[in-house]
């Protein structure tokens, strides 16, 4: 552990070192700037919703039904006259740790399946890769149905479905990069220093096998909000009451026509905080390749 | 062509021709945000090669020589910038010629011959369209598609290919580094070139390869009269084949003359330097700076090793035949040969990552082929390993004392940090390394000095034999002057015992104590130093001592001895 601490100062002030020169190369690029304001203030709205609207997202002024967007309701109100810009406040809580749950177990779940395949190999990396390959071919929506279907429908459980549709697609990118990895000289010196099978794979193989996972992590994020919300509209997820980006889309479908910013406003957010996500992975990508 | 008719014009008016190439005070910077951003790669250098002539410009890596060169032919990289400076073909200024004309000239003009012939032609595509494709480029009127056929077999037999019907029908994974090389030639002469640059064209091939193709470059400026630039590391290649001598350093010329002019004055003091480093100036083996511990015995001996590997589409590859070896204590055995010759899979045998069909391996009087894990482990604290590429046997996340503390700590030779720390800093002033490089990562490192982690690292454990593959071949030759001598001193001071595989005999010649040449996974000659190297046995032992170049550099050491 001490030597772990050791190298501490050198990794902090290369990540710091990173941070800077990000934050230049941000600041620069207006596009990715406004991205990382959507990010954020969508991050705000999950973590404080009460810092941003003091108005109750449940409790609604029935006279107030379908009032159109102004300075008092900004995205408008409901049928039932409940605020909607409150309400998409507190469904962004809902569907952004639902999206976190679904990217932790995708990602600690792949890691460790890609890393068993890749370190182990043999037997045990056709199975596991051929597995894989079976969960790959089936459509990560209609996965994920199937799942919460069997599980029940909750917020959690989308999650949990999110999550297992798209473990196959890191333990695929892990396994390759652990593969590469275990092949370099410096993997064939550790072994040849003494070190034991297990702690070459802690020390070495896996954090330089990390990298390109994280990346894959960043990019997924996107469709994983993506993912939930649709399985909220769908009605998989949270019972009504509850706000959550995808339900509160679906609630305003019946009455597209006549109150249209129901739907679009909520849906306006949602995409704009998928287009975001997507275009910050896209930078940390590039980052990575130079 | 137009510049044809100018250098013509050129030449009327003038009574001397101006020279194929001219570089007037070129200095090349990089730009923009990335790692070399603001480095002047070339800095004011002026050089010139004439109809006929040989030029040879030598320097080590990061000295700018290629950048100078993909300078001169108009293929910098887009961070880089011609900041001042001319570049003139036959008297014709081409410095600020656009991309499209400037490619109107490579190949018609001016041939290239790329450093990997590994990577330089097109995999998925036959080497006859590959050369067509090069004469039909660089052709100066129409012609029909059967006269382009026959200029690319012609271009092929120069560059000294036979049987080129079949050649045409192959593609490059099917032919040897040297005959890819050969082809690339072709490639560059098709066009009838009046001056062929070529950035290191032999670096990647073996010896007796590289022989024939430089004797190639030399016949073909004989014979065609065109002038050739020849861009070395290796002095010893410079000297041996040259008219004239350039030497860069840190994107300076710092020294120009006549081979002999440079053989036996040379000005500056990096040249010396070059000079004096060169294996081929040394006679003898390197000796110690201290007493040498005396030790005894036999470290280690190989007995009837061999090694086969089946080939995925059927059949197999031979790797070892019976190859043996004895490394007495307190020396270093040399393995040589070319590539293929199965001196790596030795060396993974000896060091127990790879194990035999057949035979034994015996270090320290026990059998080390097929041990069971806990024993292999056991077995790597009396001998370890160095890697050839010290780019790649370091984990670039860590620390230089975290990368030479990991024996210790695998094996739980140390208590406590301060304790880790001292041993540490003990192995890194072995290696002529300090304090201050404790904290570093690899990336922060030199080649040299991460080669000198990798053997403090080896040392940890204190062994008694290493193996080194090819350990000093990726480093530079001042470099490597500098790692023989250490890897010499240590030995003396430790009494370690060295197993030396390369392919490099020059090398060979100033550490080893006994050599074993190898050829296709056999045995060729083995003996002592002296022995084998002054007066081999085997025929293809002398094959190779003549193929190593810096015979010019060695007579004129001995010359003023």
């Amino acid at each position: 552990m001490s030597i772990a601490l050791d190298s501490a100062p050198s990794a902090l002030g290369e990540a710091l070192r990173s941070a800077g020169h990000g934050l230049l190369g941000v600041l620069r690029q207006p596009v990715l700037l406004l991205a990382w304001i959507v990010v954020v203030v969508a991050l705000g709205w999950a973590v404080a919703p009460g810092f941003f609207t003091s108005v109750s997202p449940y409790e609604g002024d029935p006279a107030l039904s379908f009032a159109p967007p102004s300075a008092e309701h900004l995205f408008g109100t409901d049928r039932l006259g409940r605020d909607l810009f409150s309400r998409s406040i507190h469904g962004a809580g809902t569907t952004l740790s639902a999206t976190l749950l679904a990217g932790l177990l995708a990602l600690g779940v792949g890691t460790i399946v890609g890393l068993v395949a890749g370190a182990v190999g043999g037997v045990a990396d056709t199975i596991i890769m051929r597995v894989v390959d079976v969960l790959l071919s089936i459509p990560s929506l209609l996965l994920a149905m199937v799942i919460v279907a069997v599980l029940g429908y909750s917020t959690n459980n989308i999650a949990l479905a999110v999550g297992i549709s798209s473990i196959a697609a890191f333990a695929r990118v892990m396994r390759s990069e652990v593969i590469g990895v275990i092949r370099t000289d410096y993997v064939k010196a550790a072994r040849g220093s003494g070190t034991r099978g297990a702690a070459v794979v802690l020390r070495h193989v896996v954090p330089n096998a990390l990298g390109p996972v994280l990346a894959l992590a960043a990019l997924e994020v996107g469709s994983a909000i993506l993912a939930v919300a649709s399985l909220g509209f769908l009605g998989y997820g949270a019972p009504p009451p509850e706000p959550e980006w995808g339900l509160l889309v679906a609630e305003g479908r019946d009455f597209l026509a006549t109150h249209p910013w129901i739907s679009i406003l909520p849906g306006i957010a949602l995409a704009a905080v998928v287009i975001a996500t997507h275009r910050i992975s896209t930078s940390f990508r590039k980052d990575h390749r130079r | 062509m137009s510049i044809t008719e100018t250098r013509t014009e050129r030449a009327d008016a003038a009574e001397q021709p101006a020279p194929l190439l001219q570089l007037d005070d070129l200095v090349v910077e990089y730009r923009g945000s990335g790692r070399r951003a603001g480095h002047r790669a070339v800095d004011g250098v002026s050089l010139s090669v004439a109809p006929g002539e040989f030029v040879a410009l030598v320097g080590e890596s990061g000295s700018g020589k290629s950048t100078l060169v993909q300078g001169a032919l108009g293929l910098l990289p887009a961070a880089a910038r011609i900041e001042r400076g001319a570049i003139a073909y036959s008297g014709v200024d081409v410095t600020r010629w656009s991309e499209g004309r400037l490619s109107r000239i490579r190949g018609s003009y001016v041939g290239f011959i790329p450093q990997d012939p590994g990577t330089s032609l097109n995999p998925t595509k036959r080497i006859g369209r590959q050369v067509i494709e090069a004469v039909r480029f660089t052709e100066r009127s129409r012609r029909s598609a059967a006269e382009h056929r026959e200029a690319a077999h012609v271009a092929l037999r120069e560059a000294g290919l036979e049987n080129t019907e079949r050649l045409f029908e192959q593609f490059p994974h099917e032919l040897s580094g040297g005959m890819k090389q050969r082809v690339l030639i072709a490639i560059a002469l098709a066009g009838q070139p009046r001056i062929i640059i070529a950035d290191e064209p032999t670096s990647a091939l073996d010896v007796t390869v590289q022989r024939r193709i430089l004797d190639h470059l030399q016949g073909l400026r004989e014979r065609l009269g065109i002038g050739v630039l020849l861009v070395t590391h290796d002095l010893g290649v410079a000297l041996d084949r040259a008219d004239r001598v350039l030497v860069m350093q840190q994107g300076e010329l710092v020294e120009q003359g006549s081979v002999d002019a440079v053989l036996r004055d040379p000005r500056h003091e990096y040249t010396r330097r070059l000079l004096e480093a060169a294996p081929a100036s040394h006679a003898g083996r390197l000796e110690p700076v201290g007493p040498r511990l005396p030790v005894d015995g036999v470290a280690l001996r190989a007995d009837a090793l061999s090694k086969r590997y089946a080939l995925r589409g059927g059949g197999e590859v031979v790797a070892l035949d019976g190859a043996g070896l004895e490394l007495r204590a307190g020396t270093t055995h040399a393995i040589v040969g070319e590539s293929g010759a199965g001196k790596s899979t030795l060396a993974a045998i000896l060091a127990g990552f790879g194990t035999p069909d057949t035979g034994s391996v015996h270090v320290g009087g026990r059998e080390t082929t097929h041990l069971r894990r806990g024993a292999l482990r056991e077995l790597r604290r009396e001998l370890q390993f160095v890697f050839q590429n010290p780019y790649a046997s370091l984990d670039p996340r860590w620390t230089v004392e975290r990368i030479v503390a990991e024996p210790l700590r695998a094996f739980g030779l140390v208590q406590g940090r301060a304790a880790q720390r001292e041993r540490v800093l003990e192995l890194l002033d072995a290696v002529a390394l300090d304090a201050a490089h404790l904290r570093r990562t690899p990336a922060e490192l030199s080649g040299g000095q991460r080669q000198r982690v990798a053997i403090a690292r080896a040392l940890a454990l204190r062994p008694k034999v290493l193996v080194l593959d090819e350990a000093v071949s990726a480093l530079d030759v001042s470099v490597q002057a500098q790692i023989l001598k250490l890897l010499v001193d240590l030995q003396a001071e430790l009494g370690l015992s060295y197993v030396f595989v390369t392919h490099d005999l020059g090398v060979v010649r100033l550490i080893a104590d006994d050599v074993t040449v190898m050829r296709g996974g056999r045995i060729a000659e083995s003996g002592p130093a002296e022995q084998v190297l002054e007066a081999p046995r085997d025929a293809y032992t002398r094959v190779l001592l003549d193929a190593v170049p810096g015979t010019r550099l060695a007579s004129a050491k001995e010359a003023r001895a």
